[in-house]
């Protein structure tokens, strides 16, 4: 087990990256633009996003938008706002958000709020507080978090707060890890975190943690790499990181590389992916892994690419 | 839509003989075709021509269909048959009937699930029957299905149905009394169900069904957390109810896990519940013999307690411990 191959990770991103004619990677080409930001954000952290020729990925990225404003998932896609904050966020990464039409793409998200304040994805009006973080870490990269109604945005997202401390998907919804990090990330960046109970959720994440040092997103689940990002951003949100154990989840991680060809998978010895193996560097460095660059867990972006974007002008 | 249409490669169909197959643009750098499955690029080269020129007939919505079943996930396509069934009007009982065919191979898919709502949505209250028939099954392939619930949730409120819901969740429960989803629903239903008079009125039968319930699994989480759930903004009832600290007591005083038994009877002291010795004795006896010294403060034991037992979350119990009054509350 040991250490993080990084290396080999980076070898095995940019070979996703080159390997368009697999089947894999067809089957999956319309969500392309999330498989950017999971595969070019793990570079980042690894400190070699340099490895890419950033030209070409905005020159694609840029052919994504639609006329809403929005992006969509690959070429000859329809916009959601799925793939709005991922192009929003790689074009951060590449420092090159001053390419975009700020109030074009901020036009796209607001125009998707309903009148409870939810957000729907897209058009087609599917609702789900995820799309509530989406479209609030979205606009406060472009810094036009003044184009929606963000009281109600908040409120709607304090409505899907459950009896357990945790958050659900729309009222009602079980708790669950990864809509507990979308609700916390929103009210973290509106500053409304006074609507969660951080004990009490706290408490309900740091339950999260399993004998085998990994992490559920929900009672008497599996483990799961990816929960290292969302379980864990969520307790750093709320102060409350120190109530797991570190070593035993960084052990976790670590097992689940394929220290031969690089990439992490949900638990040790399943195939690995990018979406994996983002989770698991994001939460290496969550954990302070060393050799990591710092990530801020609100906006899921190194901590000098927010520096850059909110403290620099 | 079987293999034996399909044996017809549409390249060599007459029906599609005056339309222009586009391919996919990737960009700077195009997709070569190496290793995947022909009808793949093919059909996908005629979805983009009927897509970018707008085409809502019936050879494009049978399109839609390979193109899903080769790629249930590409979001565009389901959009595009939407605008087809719309166009169309399509009888949207029989797209249930194919959205049925798909799913059980699909179970997680965010495009399935939404395509059904969106149809179920325009059935209305019709549907209410044939959708909680629908996610049962799915239930019964995997009581947790995130997205079979959320669905769930969706049509008892917007279209009905109710009424043997909490009698669903016992049935999922007696299959696995740990399933964190059944016990999410069951509050779901006693906190909004029109026809069970709310939290209060089924108050005292659901503590009753939580309480056997713990005593058969003292180690589940869930039934714990529901039984708090239950006297929600009251914590006032919930410490002055026999039945709750008994249920701790009945666990400490047994070999079982105690770690969910202590922290509830750590949570009521911390809401002004006063111990006896009865209780003061069953958490004395649970006392690692290395431990701390005897603490006369019955939380500050627990605390200790609970970073043996569960040492995983030390921290957490840590500070518990930390946060209790230092003055002594005999």
């Amino acid at each position: 087990m040991g250490e993080l191959v990084v290396d080999k990770h980076v070898k095995y991103i940019l070979s996703v990256e080159k390997r368009k004619d697999s089947f894999e990677s067809v089957v999956l080409e319309h969500l392309r633009m999330n498989g950017a930001y999971w595969g070019l954000a793990t570079l980042d952290i690894l400190g070699k996003l340099d490895a890419l020729d950033s030209n070409e990925v905005i020159e694609w990225i840029m052919k994504c938008q639609h006329e809403s404003g929005g992006f969509a998932g690959n070429i000859g896609h329809d916009p959601h706002m799925l793939y709005t904050l991922s192009a929003v966020q790689v074009l951060a990464l590449f420092d090159k958000l001053n390419v975009l039409d700020a109030d074009k793409v901020a036009n796209y998200i607001s125009g998707l709020q309903n009148e409870d304040g939810s957000f729907s994805g897209d058009e087609w009006g599917e609702v789900d507080s995820r799309f509530s973080y989406l479209a609030i870490c979205c606009l406060s990269i472009l810094h036009r978090l003044d184009k929606i109604n963000v009281e109600k945005a908040v409120n709607y997202i304090a409505s899907c707060k459950n009896v357990d401390g945790g958050f659900g998907c729309t009222p009602g919804g079980e708790s669950h890890a990864g809509q507990i990090f979308c609700c916390l990330g929103a009210l973290a960046i509106t500053g409304s975190l006074h609507h969660v109970d951080k004990d009490l959720l706290g408490w309900w994440l740091c339950e999260r943690q399993v004998k085998s040092g990994g992490l559920n997103g929900r009672p008497e689940k599996l483990p799961d790499v990816c929960y290292s990002w969302w379980v864990l951003s969520s307790l750093i949100m709320i102060d409350r990181v120190h109530w797991i154990n570190k070593d035993k989840l960084v052990k976790f991680i670590l097992n689940c590389q394929d220290t031969e060809n690089g990439g992490i998978s949900d638990r040790p010895e399943d195939a690995v992916d990018v979406y994996h193996t983002y989770f698991g560097v994001a939460g290496l460095s969550l954990l302070e892994y060393p050799g990591l660059k710092a990530i801020d867990p609100a906006h899921a972006l190194p901590v000098d690419v927010v520096n850059r974007i909110f403290f620099q002008k | 839509m079987d293999a034996e249409e399909h044996k017809l490669r549409l390249s060599q169909d007459p029906e599609w003989a005056d339309v222009t197959p586009i391919p996919q643009d990737d960009g700077p750098n195009p997709v070569v075709p190496i290793d995947y499955k022909p009808d793949f690029i093919e059909t996908m080269g005629y979805f983009r021509a009927v897509y970018k020129a707008n085409e809502f007939s019936p050879r494009a919505l049978q399109l839609t269909h390979q193109a899903i079943l080769l790629n249930p996930g590409n979001y565009t396509v389901w959009h595009f048959r939407r605008l087809i069934l719309d166009a169309l009007g399509i009888d949207l009982n029989e797209e249930l009937n194919f959205m049925s065919g798909i799913s059980e191979s699909n179970p997680k898919n965010y495009q399935i699930w939404h395509h059904r709502r969106w149809i179920a949505e325009k059935l209305g209250t019709d549907a209410a029957s044939k959708e909680l028939e629908f996610t049962r099954r799915m239930l019964s392939l995997d009581a947790k299905n995130y997205h079979a619930w959320s669905h769930r949730q969706w049509v008892l409120q917007a279209l009905g149905g109710w009424e043997n819901e909490l009698d669903y969740c016992h049935q999922l429960l007696e299959k696995d009394v740990f399933n964190n989803s059944a016990w999410n629903q069951r509050y779901f239903v006693v906190t909004r169900s029109p026809f069970l008079g709310g939290l209060e009125a089924t108050r005292e039968s659901e503590v009753k069904y939580t309480i056997e319930t713990i005593l058969g699994n003292p180690g589940n989480e869930s039934p714990w957390r529901y039984l708090r759930g239950l006297y929600k903004n009251d914590p006032k009832s919930w410490i002055s109810d026999p039945q709750v600290s008994s249920v701790c007591l009945k666990v400490l005083s047994a070999e079982a896990n105690h770690v969910f038994a202590l922290s509830t009877l750590l949570d009521l002291l911390s809401h002004g519940f006063q111990a006896n010795q009865e209780f003061r004795d069953a958490v004395d006896s649970l006392r690692p013999s290395n431990s701390d010294p005897a603490d006369s403060d019955i939380a500050k034991t627990i605390c200790s307690i609970l970073r043996h037992v569960d040492p995983m979350r030390v921290n957490y119990w840590t500070w518990r411990k930390s946060k209790l009054p230092s003055s002594v509350s005999v």
